[in-house]
């Protein structure tokens, strides 16, 4: 895609103070519940598109937000080390992954992405931020100047999964049938 | 579909190795809800009284609320049954923290474990995949220890791990279950596992937990934070900062101890410091939270951070603790907060319960300090204070020497040492060590809770109004205002009435059919929450708590899909309450052991006793021994627990029987 005429987009930022952090998983909740169909019908935090990675005994509390999906596994890996803990290969990254099972519906593998709990309307925070009482997640918005960038649809990243899983050639057939059926 | 719960128990035989995934009555729901009321019908169902506390037919139930798993802030909580072996009665331990919703999002309700491992091992539930794997490496490890050395061994960083120490292995009669941000500590659950050779439960699972009507329930948790964020910034004023907010007591928050150090007794529940609280004091305790302190933790998806992670000698986090296990080391050895904050690092990675240890080891000493036990007994005893706490907990939980009697607790110990030993063990009731408070005046609401609370702990039955009147009939009334948590207005008035002293103080205010209300009152909401998972902090335990009777029916409704109110949330309750009690009178509990510490008030008034708990039984339903009624147990469906009380003579075999004509099968026995 080209670029058009720079227009203005709006940033939309969870400032994270791990620092504040107590642990309770709230915000994997909340966003299970929320992304549930019917909404809050059921509650995954497997399904959450944000995860704590809690280390108690380390004292460790980070909350990390679902990225993008990635369709190959990093041949560089990140491995971090803090208070003398040695945590695991990619800990601490946001991508959905083949190398680990966070950021995946867990009986389909598609990938999980925040998606800054946008909704119609529109929530005057997002919901994870709104359920951690200890404010450390807080929500901040700002607009800037930007050429607009050709992301790639959750739709097209939900494909290449499936296709990653089961093959293009399942995907299709299946698309077709489902077309078919529409 | 099944609403928050599973409808699946995990039954696992350790005797034979066996593992099943066994559905569950739906019509158990609807009669018991969940927690402690469906571990009372599977003990009553398959328990008998015959059966003993170190059996492999003794069940060790980890039974997590009806409603934990679901978005509800603060329903985290498992109750852990087992026949105790100090009290020898039906025991339900509760824990909070992370372990008993991850149970949930495995696709379970209640783990049911029976049988006795011929080896140490550890079970690993991992969704559908559940495993009993060796721990014979982990013997003698401690809780804390082996549940991160499993996380490794299972390469699984985020498994829940709930796991016994050296003194569970031991069959420590006051073991406790450690997970890491809380535990399962009183009436010896730890040791019921040892005994089953279980060192560990690992858990991780990913499945959904799902709610009835979501709009409605989701509705109720964002009022109840709400709730939570309008308490934070406005305490209830005139009580202490302990009572004046929400959660469990903020033990880990708050520096002035000036109430507990100076009304709790020091020792072995012996001795009152009335002017301990000095400004040295107080700024050498608030240095020593400050530096050991390193973060203040929430269970799973609360917000009330009633925990916190301590550090001994390092940087990283040696162990989490909460509430009152701040001072027990502390005052039951004469000492400082450093050293109680250091020793309990020690007994967590035993696993031992807070209570019971630290009285246990006090008495020890007051035994030696009365040439009942002498050196001899405790060769090698350190000459300093500290030290010989040290020592004593070492040959506890390995059950060394001394140790092997002092592991069974202060009334086992003391039968076993005789010699006049009994009177030392004097803070017990039901068998087991309480809180170490001695105190004037009775007060009757008191006097009811401590005699029949059947866990044993006041804690697990107070809460609700409050510990004493406030100085003013102004401040009572203000008190009241806004006071929504009460079933009826009646509960204000009482609570406005109440003076600290003269006509309507204690003991006769408030009287007798007024205290049996308010004490039922305050029990029916701790066995609510003991059925949904609610935690005591945000419902059954502080004064004006977000969730209460009028809340809770619809509550429950919306997430489980019942169809609650408050008469048959009553009911319910009534009869896990009334169960609960079966179970135990059917393995002998009676009036005689209904009664406080000798020494709990120093003014006792005998008829009055005998009244208020007269009143109390006929109230509950319960005859003048404390056993349910026929007529109670057929209006709460429990017909069956008639049949065998009669059968054990319990009830009288001829009662005059309520159900219909033809309904008795083989006529009188
Ligand atoms: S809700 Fe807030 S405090 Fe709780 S785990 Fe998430 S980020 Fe941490
Ligand atoms: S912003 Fe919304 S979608 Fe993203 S993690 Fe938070 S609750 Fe989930
Ligand atoms: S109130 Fe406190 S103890 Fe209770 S669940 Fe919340 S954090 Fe845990």
């Amino acid at each position: 895609m080209t670029s058009e005429k720079s227009k203005p987009k709006t940033i939309k930022t969870i400032k994270i103070n791990v620092d504040k952090c107590n642990g309770c998983r709230a915000c994997e909740v909340i966003c299970s519940a929320s992304h549930a169909s019917p909404r809050y019908s059921s509650t995954n935090p497997a399904r959450a598109r944000v995860r704590v990675i809690r280390e108690p005994l380390a004292d460790i509390y980070i909350p990390v937000y679902a990225g993008e999906y990635t369709a190959a596994e990093c041949a560089g890996r990140d491995k971090y080390v803090i208070g003398g803990k040695e945590y695991a290969e990619c800990a601490f990254c946001r991508a959905s992954c083949p190398s680990r099972d966070f950021f995946k519906e867990p009986d389909s593998d598609l990938p999980l992405k925040c998606d800054m709990c946008e909704s119609d309307p529109t929530l005057k925070e997002p919901l994870c931020v709104q359920w951690c009482l200890a404010d450390a997640l807080t929500f901040e918005e700002r607009t800037e100047e930007a050429a607009p960038q050709a992301a790639p649809e959750d739709v097209d990243a939900g494909l290449e999964a499936l296709a990653n899983k089961h093959g293009w050639a399942r995907v299709r057939d299946a698309l077709g049938r489902l077309a078919q059926e529409d | 579909m099944r609403y928050a719960e599973t409808g699946f128990n995990l039954e696992v035989d350790l005797t034979r190795g066996s593992i099943e995934r066994v559905p569950t009555d739906p019509r158990l729901t609807e009669l018991h809800l969940g927690g402690l009321g469906t571990n009372a019908k599977l003990f009553w169902d398959r328990v008998p009284p015959e059966v003993e506390p170190f059996s492999p037919d003794n069940l060790l139930v980890f039974g997590t609320g009806l409603l934990v798993g679901t978005p509800a802030p603060g329903c985290n909580r498992t109750v852990v049954s087992c026949i105790s072996p100090q009290t020898r009665l039906f025991a339900f331990s509760m824990m909070g923290g992370f372990w008993g919703p991850e149970l949930k999002l495995a696709g379970y309700d209640k783990l049911v474990v029976r049988g006795r491992s011929p080896e140490l091992v550890y079970l690993w539930i991992n969704d559908d995949k559940v495993q009993i794997r060796d721990a014979s490496r982990l013997r003698g490890l401690g809780s804390l220890e082996t549940a991160e050395l499993i996380r490794q061994e299972l390469n699984e960083p985020h498994a829940q791990v709930s796991s016994i120490g050296l003194a569970g292995e031991n069959r420590v009669f006051f073991a406790s279950i450690e997970q890491g941000r809380s535990s399962a500590s009183r009436l010896g659950v730890g040791a019921v596992m040892g005994d089953k050779n279980l060192k560990a439960v690992a858990v991780k699972g990913s499945q959904d937990v799902n709610v009835a009507r979501p709009a409605e329930f989701l509705q109720m948790c964002n009022e109840a934070l709400q709730f939570i964020r309008v308490r934070a910034k406005n305490p209830i004023p005139g009580v202490m900062p302990i009572l004046a907010g929400l959660g469990s007591p903020q033990e880990m928050a708050i520096h002035d101890e000036k109430w507990h150090t100076e009304n709790f007794a020091w020792g072995n529940a012996r001795h009152r410091r009335k002017d301990f609280w000095t400004d040295d004091v107080k700024a050498a305790w608030t240095g020593t939270m400050e530096t050991m302190r390193t973060r203040l933790l929430s269970c799973y998806n609360c917000p009330m951070k009633c925990g916190a992670a301590i550090s001994v000698d390092t940087r990283m986090c040696s162990y989490m603790m909460k509430c009152f296990s701040k001072l027990t080391y502390t005052m039951a050895a004469f000492s400082d907060l450093n050293f109680g904050l250091r020793i309990a690092q020690k007994a967590t990675e035993h696993g031992v319960d807070a209570f019971s240890a630290p009285q246990t080891m006090a008495f020890a000493l007051e035994l030696l300090e009365a040439g009942i036990l002498t050196e001899k007994d405790m060769p090698g005893l350190p000459a300093d204070n500290e030290g010989k706490f040290y020592w004593l907990l070492d040959r506890i939980v390995r059950r060394e020497g001394i140790g092997d009697i002092l592991a069974n607790g202060t009334y086992w110990a003391a039968k076993e040492i005789g010699k006049g030993a009994e009177e030392y063990a004097h803070n017990n009731i039901k068998k087991t060590e309480q809180l170490p408070l001695k105190l004037g005046m009775l007060n009757p609401i008191y006097f009811l809770m401590y005699c029949t609370g059947e866990k044993a702990n006041i804690t697990q039955i107070e809460g609700n109004f409050p510990q004493a009147p406030f100085e003013t009939r102004a401040e009572r009334e203000a008190f009241a205002a806004d006071w929504e948590q009460v079933p009826d207005e009646r509960f204000k008035q009482w609570f406005v009435e109440w003076e600290l002293r003269g006509e309507k103080s204690i003991p006769q205010y408030p009287p007798v059919d007024a205290t049996c209300e308010i004490v039922h009152w305050q029990e029916k909401m701790h066995y609510i929450d003991d059925a949904t998972g609610m935690c005591a902090g945000l419902s059954s335990f502080p004064l004006k708590p977000p969730f209460h009777i009028h809340i809770l029916p619809k509550l429950i409704s919306c997430g489980a899909g019942l169809d609650l109110d408050e008469a048959k949330l009553n009911h319910v309750t009534k009869r896990n309450r009334t169960l609960v009690r079966a179970n135990n009178i059917r393995r002998g509990l009676t009036r005689e052991d209904e009664k406080p510490p000798e020494d709990h008030w120093r003014k006792r008034f005998p008829e009055l006793e005998k009244k208020l708990l007269d009143e109390y039984y006929k109230f509950k339903g319960w005859n003048l021994d404390g056993v349910p009624t026929h007529e109670t147990l057929h209006e709460l469906d429990l017909d069956y627990v008639t049949e065998d009380f009669k059968k054990r003579g319990i009830l009288p075999g001829e009662a005059a029987s309520q159900s219909p004509p033809g309904s008795s099968k083989g006529g009188a026995a």
